[in-house]
C-alpha cells in the first residue's frame, strides 16, 4: 500500500490521464465524450473539475477512478497503467487506492455510521488504522454518531460518513462526485471544508467533480472542461472567478 | 385503462412469468388433481361394476345356499324372461412361460363359460377358437392371451386356490367386463370343471331339488324386448331361495358407482387439499410479484393520477392486469394438469398402488374449477398490491425522491400472530393429550391456527432468527456474508412471504415424513416382536388358502414349525369374539406367545387360549370352561387351557384348527405361518415353493416382505408425499427468485456503490446467493421444527393404540430436506445474483 507521500513532494502525480478520449456509437452516432484529455491531479492537492452539462467533466472523473472504461490514451494511479486493467483488477486498485463520495450518499441503510465508514477495509479484509481512524471521525465530528444507522442522520451527517468513509482506508486518491449537490448551503460548506482539511491537514489527494463555483472555491486549482477538452486551468480560485469563467462558456454556448 | 393493463402485461412479460408459473401450478395441480380423480373413479366404477348392460335382474346367493338349477329353471319360466345365466367364479391366476402370474394380482379372476342352445356365451365374443368344452380347456381375454404370447392351442398353466393345473388354450375372447377392461385377467373354464373349482363339493353333494348337482352364485336374468324390469324383478323375487337377494341391472350398476365415487372421494380430498396448499403458498408469491410490478411503477401510476386518473382506475387497471395473467395462466396451468393426471396414474402405478386403467375423463366441473381457482387466487393476489398502487399520489410523478413506502407498525400484526401462534400450539397440545380421534381433529384444527399464526408473525420471527446465524455468515462469507444478512431482513414482510412457501411445505412433509417413519418403527417392532416364523404363505389374490395347504407345507423339507392362522368367529356367552384356529405345538414356534397362565400344550386337548386383556376384562380364568357357539350355530364348551400375553397378529382366542374343523363349511384361512430350520435361505424358499406345486396363485413371504405388508403402506405413502415436496419446493424456488430479483433492483445503487468502493462481482454473487439461503434455510428450519412438534402430537394419538410407540426422528431425512432448502436457495438465487453482479457500477454514480 503506497503512504500517503511526505509534503515537498506536491508535484508528483497522484493520477495523472494521457491523451484519454472517450467515444460512444460510431458513424453518424458518433459522440465524443472526452477527446484527448491530459491532466495531472497531483498528490496532497485539492482540484476541482467544471464545465457545463455534457462537458464530460464526470465521464473523465469515472475513467481516472476506474469506474468507466475509455476508447484511447493512458490513465495512471500512482504507477499503475488502468486499461491493462481487468475488472477484477480494477475493483481491487478501487478498494485498496481510490476513496469516494458520491451524490447520492449512498451509505448502506442496513449498517450503522462506523460500520458505512469501515465497509471497503471489511470487505478487503483489513483491519483499519486506529489511529488514522480516530483523526478521520475527529476531523468530521461523527464520534457521538457512530451507533447511528443512515435513517437517522441528517443529509449532511450522511454525506460527512461518506466523507469519512472515503478517507478512512488511506487512499491514494479520493475523488467526490458533486459531493454537495444534495446539500443545503451550510452543510455543504462543511463536508468540502472537511475535504480541504483532508488535503491540508493528512495530505490527502482529492479530486471533485462539481457545477457550483462556491463548491469549486475550496479547491486548489480548477479545471475547466468543454467539449470533452481541458480548456483553463485557475489556481487559488475564488467563487467569483470560477463563476466568471462559467459565464464566459455560457456565452460561447450560446454563440456556438 | 384496459388497454394500459394489456400493454402492461406484455411489457412486464419476464417478470410475470414467476406469476404465471405459480398460478399455473396450481391450477395444474387443482385441475390434474381433478382430472386424474374423475378418470380413476370411471375406471374403478367399470373394473366393479360386471357390465349389467344386457342384465335385466341380477340374483345373488350366500354362499350357504347358493342356486341351484332349479332355481334357474323356475326363474327361467317368469313371463318377459328370454334367458338366465348361472355363475360361479373365483380367483384364477394364469401362469406366463416363466411361471410369474399375468397382469396385477388383484383382478385375476375365473368363471364359468356358459354357452346357450346355439353354443355361445352372450356375454363373451370369441375372435379366435371357441369356449372351453371339457375340464381340459380353458378360454382367455385377449390382452391376458397377448401378454403370455399363449395361442390356441398352447398349454396354459393356471391357478385356482387349489394345485395348479394345465389346460389347453381352447379360444381367446373379448368381453366388456370393466374387471378386464381395468386390466384383470379372466380365465373361462368349462362349466362343470368351474364348479369343481370354485364350488366346495360339500355344497354340491345333497341335492337340494331337482337338476343336476352345479351350484351357482349369481345369477344374471335376461328380459325380452319390451318387458320391464320392475316386472321381471317382481316375478323373480318370491322364486328366491334363502339368503338370496335380487336387483334390477340398473340399479346394481347405480349403486356400484356410488360405492366406487365414495371410496375416491378420500384420494380426492387427500390431491385437493396438496392442490390447496399449493394455490395458498402460490398466493404470497403472486402477491410478492405485483407487488413489485407497483413498486416498479411507482412513477408511470402516479402519472396516470396526475394527468386524471381516479384511484378507482388505477386500482382496476392493476386488476385488469391480474386477470389476463390469470386468465393465461389457468389455460398453461390446464394443460400441464391434463400431464399430470396421466403422470400420476404412471407414478401411483409404479408404486404398487391398485390402479386400473382406463380413457382420460375431463368433466367440465374439472375445467370450470381450473379456471376459477386460477383467476380468482390471482386477483385475491393482486388485490393488496392493487389497493396500493391506488394511493400512490400523483406528486411521487414529480421530482426525483422516491416515495417512501409506507412502513405501518408490525404491532398489530405482531400481536395477532402471538395469540394465534398460543391458540393454535394449545390446540395442538391439547389434542396430543385427548388422543384417538377427537385428538387429531383438535390437532388438525390447531396446526391451522398455528400455520396461520406464525404465518404472520415470520416477520418478527426473521430478525432474531438471521441475527443468530449472523456470526457464522460473517465467519463464512466475510463482508457479503453480513451485508446478506442485514439485507434479508430488510424487508420483513417479504422475507415472511418468501419463507412462508418453503415453511408451510416442510412443515407438511416434515410431519408427515415423523409420523410415517415412527408408524413404521412401530410396525416393524410389532412384526419383530411377534412373529416368529421365518416365511408367512397366503394368496396372491389375498383370499382363502386352501385347507390342504398348511399340510403340504408342514411336510416340506427344512420345514420345523409350521401354523396356518385361520380366522374364526365364537360366540361366547352370546358374543362374539374373533379367534384364530391354529397348530397346537407349533403355533408358539411361528409367532410369539407368551404364557402367562397355564399351559399352551392344552391346545391339543382341544382348549382355548385367551389374551391377557380379554382375560382379565371378561374375567375368564385358566381352568374355566367357557359356553360356545361356533360359526355353523351348534354349541359347545371350551376349557380355558393358557392366557398369554397380547399378540396384534392372533386373535384373542386361540384354538386348535381340530376344534373348529367341523363348524366351518368354507374355512377362511388368509396364510400359514412357516418356521425354517436355520432360518431362511433360497433353498428353503425353493422347498416351499416345490410343495405349493410351483402355482403363482401362491406368495411366499419373507421377514422382510410380512414387514413390508404391514408397514410398507406408509413407505408408498411417503413416496407419494415427497411429490409434495417437490411441489413446495418448485413455489418456493419461484418464491425465492421473485424476492431476490425484487431486492437487487431496488438496491440497484447501493450494489454499484458497493462494486465502486471495491467489492468485487464474485463478493456482489455471494452477497445475494447468501441472502437466498438464509431466507430459504430461516423458511425450512421454521417448518422443520413446526412440523416436528406436530408430529409429535399426532403421535401422541397413536401411543393408546400402538404398544411399544416411541417417537423416531429420521436425523437424517430432516438433513435432506434442510440441505434440499439450501439448494433450493442457491439455485433460486442464480439468475438475480448474475443480473446483480452485471449492473453497471456507474448506476450508483450517476444521478437519476
Amino acid at each position: 500500500m503506497t503512504m500517503s507521500p511526505p509534503i515537498g513532494l506536491k508535484d508528483v502525480a497522484a493520477a495523472r490521464a494521457v491523451d484519454v478520449s472517450k467515444v460512444y456509437g460510431e458513424g453518424d452516432t458518433r459522440v465524443v465524450a472526452l477527446d484527448r484529455v491530459t491532466v495531472d491531479f497531483r498528490q496532497s492537492e485539492f482540484t476541482a473539475i467544471m464545465g457545463p452539462s455534457g462537458s464530460g467533466k464526470s465521464t473523465l472523473m469515472h475513467c481516472v477512478a476506474g469506474l468507466d472504461t475509455f476508447t484511447g490514451g493512458s490513465v495512471r494511479i500512482g504507477d499503475v497503467e488502468l486499461s491493462s486493467l481487468k475488472d477484477k483488477q480494477l475493483t481491487q486498485l478501487r478498494r485498496d487506492r481510490i476513496g469516494f463520495i458520491f451524490q447520492a450518499f449512498n451509505l448502506l441503510p442496513t449498517l450503522n455510521a462506523l460500520e458505512n465508514i469501515t465497509l471497503p477495509m471489511d470487505i478487503a479484509g483489513r483491519r483499519p488504522d486506529r489511529e488514522w481512524l480516530e483523526r478521520v471521525i475527529t476531523m468530521t465530528g461523527l464520534a457521538d454518531r457512530l451507533r447511528h444507522r443512515p435513517a437517522q442522520l441528517s443529509g449532511g451527517q450522511q454525506q460527512r460518513v461518506a466523507v469519512a468513509r472515503a478517507l478512512a482506508s488511506r487512499p491514494d486518491i479520493v475523488f467526490g462526485d458533486e459531493p454537495t449537490g444534495n446539500l443545503d448551503s451550510r452543510a455543504g460548506a462543511e463536508v468540502l471544508g472537511f475535504l480541504r482539511d483532508s488535503v491540508r491537514r493528512l495530505g490527502q489527494t482529492v479530486v471533485m467533480v462539481t457545477h457550483d463555483p462556491v463548491a469549486a472555491s475550496y479547491a486548489d486549482r480548477v479545471v475547466f472542461l468543454a467539449d470533452g477538452r481541458v480548456v483553463d486551468e485557475m489556481h487559488e480560485p475564488s467563487a467569483d472567478g470560477v463563476l466568471d469563467r462559467m459565464k464566459a462558456f455560457d456565452g460561447r454556448g450560446r454563440v456556438a | 385503462m384496459f388497454k394500459t393493463s394489456l400493454r402492461n402485461v406484455l411489457a412486464h412479460k419476464a417478470r410475470l412469468l414467476m406469476t404465471v408459473l405459480a398460478v399455473m401450478l396450481g391450477v395444474a395441480f387443482v385441475s390434474g388433481t381433478l382430472v386424474f380423480t374423475d378418470t380413476l373413479g370411471r375406471a374403478f366404477a367399470h373394473e366393479t361394476s360386471k357390465d349389467y348392460a344386457d342384465v335385466s335382474v341380477s340374483v345373488s346367493a350366500e354362499s350357504a345356499h347358493r342356486l341351484t338349477p332349479h332355481d334357474l329353471d323356475r326363474m327361467g319360466r317368469v313371463p318377459g324372461v328370454s334367458g338366465v345365466t348361472g355363475r360361479v367364479g373365483g380367483f384364477a391366476g394364469v401362469a406366463d412361460r416363466g411361471g410369474k402370474l399375468i397382469g396385477g394380482d388383484w383382478s385375476a379372476r375365473g368363471g364359468n363359460f356358459a354357452p346357450g342352445a346355439d353354443g355361445s356365451d352372450p356375454a363373451y365374443g370369441f375372435t379366435k377358437g371357441r369356449g372351453p368344452r371339457d375340464g381340459h380347456e380353458i378360454a382367455l381375454d385377449t390382452r391376458t392371451a397377448a401378454t403370455g404370447r399363449y395361442r390356441v392351442g398352447d398349454r396354459v398353466r393356471v391357478a385356482t386356490d387349489g394345485p395348479v393345473r394345465t389346460y389347453t388354450l381352447s379360444g381367446v375372447f373379448t368381453t366388456h367386463d370393466g374387471a378386464v377392461e381395468a386390466g384383470g385377467s379372466l380365465t373361462l373354464f368349462d362349466g362343470a370343471e368351474a364348479q369343481r373349482l370354485y364350488v366346495p363339493a360339500a355344497a354340491r353333494s345333497g341335492a337340494h331339488g331337482a337338476g343336476t348337482t352345479d351350484r351357482y352364485e349369481e345369477a344374471l336374468v335376461r328380459a325380452r324386448p319390451g318387458a320391464s324390469d320392475g316386472a321381471v324383478l317382481a316375478g323373480i323375487k318370491p322364486l328366491l331361495p334363502k339368503g338370496a337377494s335380487a336387483e334390477t341391472g340398473a340399479r346394481l350398476a347405480d349403486e356400484e358407482a356410488r360405492a366406487s365415487a365414495q371410496s375416491l372421494s378420500s384420494l380426492n380430498e387427500m390431491l385437493l387439499s396438496f392442490a390447496g396448499i399449493a394455490l395458498f403458498v402460490g398466493i404470497f408469491l403472486i402477491s410478492n410479484t405485483f407487488t413489485m410490478l407497483v413498486a416498479q411503477r411507482t412513477r408511470e401510476l402516479a402519472l396516470l393520477r396526475a394527468v386524471g386518473a381516479s384511484r378507482r382506475q388505477v386500482r382496476r387497471s392493476v386488476i385488469a392486469e391480474a386477470a389476463i395473467v390469470g386468465a393465461v395462466s389457468s389455460v398453461v396451468g390446464f394443460l400441464l394438469g391434463l400431464a399430470l393426471a396421466v403422470g400420476l396414474h404412471t407414478v401411483m402405478g409404479s408404486f404398487g398402488a391398485r390402479i386400473p386403467a382406463g380413457p382420460l375423463v375431463v368433466g367440465p366441473d374439472s375445467v370450470g374449477a381450473a379456471f376459477g381457482v386460477g383467476v380468482l387466487v390471482t386477483l385475491l393476489a393482486a388485490w393488496l398490491p392493487s389497493r396500493r398502487a391506488a394511493k400512490i399520489p400523483p406528486v411521487a410523478a414529480m421530482g426525483s425522491a422516491h416515495v417512501p413506502a409506507t412502513t405501518r407498525s408490525l404491532v398489530l400484526r405482531n400481536s395477532v400472530g402471538a395469540v394465534l401462534s398460543a391458540l393454535g400450539a394449545v390446540g395442538i397440545a391439547g389434542g396430543a393429550s385427548v388422543g384417538k380421534d377427537d385428538g387429531r381433529m383438535l390437532i388438525a384444527g390447531g396446526a391451522f391456527v398455528l400455520l396461520l399464526g406464525v404465518m404472520v408473525l415470520i416477520p418478527l420471527l426473521s430478525r432474531p432468527a438471521v441475527a443468530l446465524v449472523r456470526p457464522l455468515l460473517r465467519g463464512l462469507f466475510g463482508t457479503p456474508g453480513t451485508l446478506a444478512s442485514r439485507n434479508a431482513v430488510r424487508n420483513p414482510r417479504r422475507t415472511g412471504a418468501t419463507a412462508s412457501a418453503l415453511a408451510i411445505g416442510l412443515t407438511l412433509v416434515t410431519g408427515l415424513t415423523v409420523v410415517g417413519v415412527t408408524l413404521a418403527a412401530a410396525v416393524d417392532r410389532m412384526t419383530t416382536d411377534n412373529v416368529r416364523a421365518d416365511y408367512m404363505v397366503a394368496m396372491a389374490s389375498g383370499g382363502s388358502l386352501g385347507t390342504s395347504v398348511a399340510q403340504r407345507l408342514a411336510h416340506a423339507p427344512g420345514v420345523t414349525a409350521s401354523s396356518p392362522q385361520q380366522a374364526v368367529d365364537l360366540r361366547v356367552h352370546g358374543e362374539y369374539h374373533a379367534a384364530s384356529a391354529v397348530t397346537p405345538g407349533d403355533v408358539q414356534h411361528v409367532l410369539t406367545m407368551d404364557v402367562v397362565d397355564g399351559s399352551l400344550a392344552t391346545l391339543a386337548d382341544g382348549g382355548v387360549a385367551v389374551a391377557e386383556k380379554t382375560a382379565r376384562s371378561n374375567g375368564w380364568h385358566v381352568g374355566q370352561s367357557l359356553p360356545v357357539t361356533y360359526d355353523d350355530g351348534k354349541k359347545g364348551t371350551l376349557r380355558v387351557g393358557a392366557t398369554f400375553k397380547d399378540n396384534e397378529l392372533l386373535s384373542p382366542l386361540v384354538v386348535s384348527t381340530a376344534v373348529v374343523a367341523g363348524h366351518e363349511p368354507e374355512p377362511f384361512v388368509p396364510g400359514v405361518w412357516v418356521k425354517t430350520a436355520g432360518g431362511a435361505s433360497a433353498a428353503h424358499e425353493k422347498a416351499l415353493e416345490h410343495a405349493l406345486g410351483g402355482s403363482p396363485a401362491f406368495r411366499i413371504q419373507d421377514r422382510q416382505d410380512i414387514r413390508n405388508s404391514y408397514g410398507g403402506s406408509v413407505n408408498t405413502a411417503l413416496g407419494i408425499l415427497y411429490g409434495l415436496l417437490a411441489m413446495a419446493l418448485i413455489i418456493a424456488v419461484l418464491g425465492v427468485v421473485n424476492t431476490l430479483a425484487m431486492s437487487v433492483f431496488e438496491r440497484q445503487k447501493e450494489i454499484g456503490m458497493l462494486r465502486a468502493i471495491g467489492l468485487n462481482r464474485a463478493g456482489v454473487k455471494r452477497m445475494v446467493r447468501v441472502e437466498a439461503v438464509v431466507i430459504s434455510l430461516f423458511g425450512a428450519v421454521l417448518g422443520i421444527v413446526l412440523g416436528v412438534f406436530l408430529a409429535w402430537a399426532i403421535g401422541q394419538t397413536f401411543k393408546d393404540s400402538l404398544p411399544g410407540y416411541t417417537l423416531v426422528m429420521p436425523w437424517e431425512r430432516i438433513l435432506v430436506f434442510l440441505l434440499l432448502s439450501g439448494v433450493v436457495g442457491v439455485l433460486a438465487s442464480l439468475w438475480p445474483a448474475r443480473s446483480a453482479a452485471r449492473l453497471d457500477v456507474l448506476t450508483a454514480v450517476k444521478t437519476e
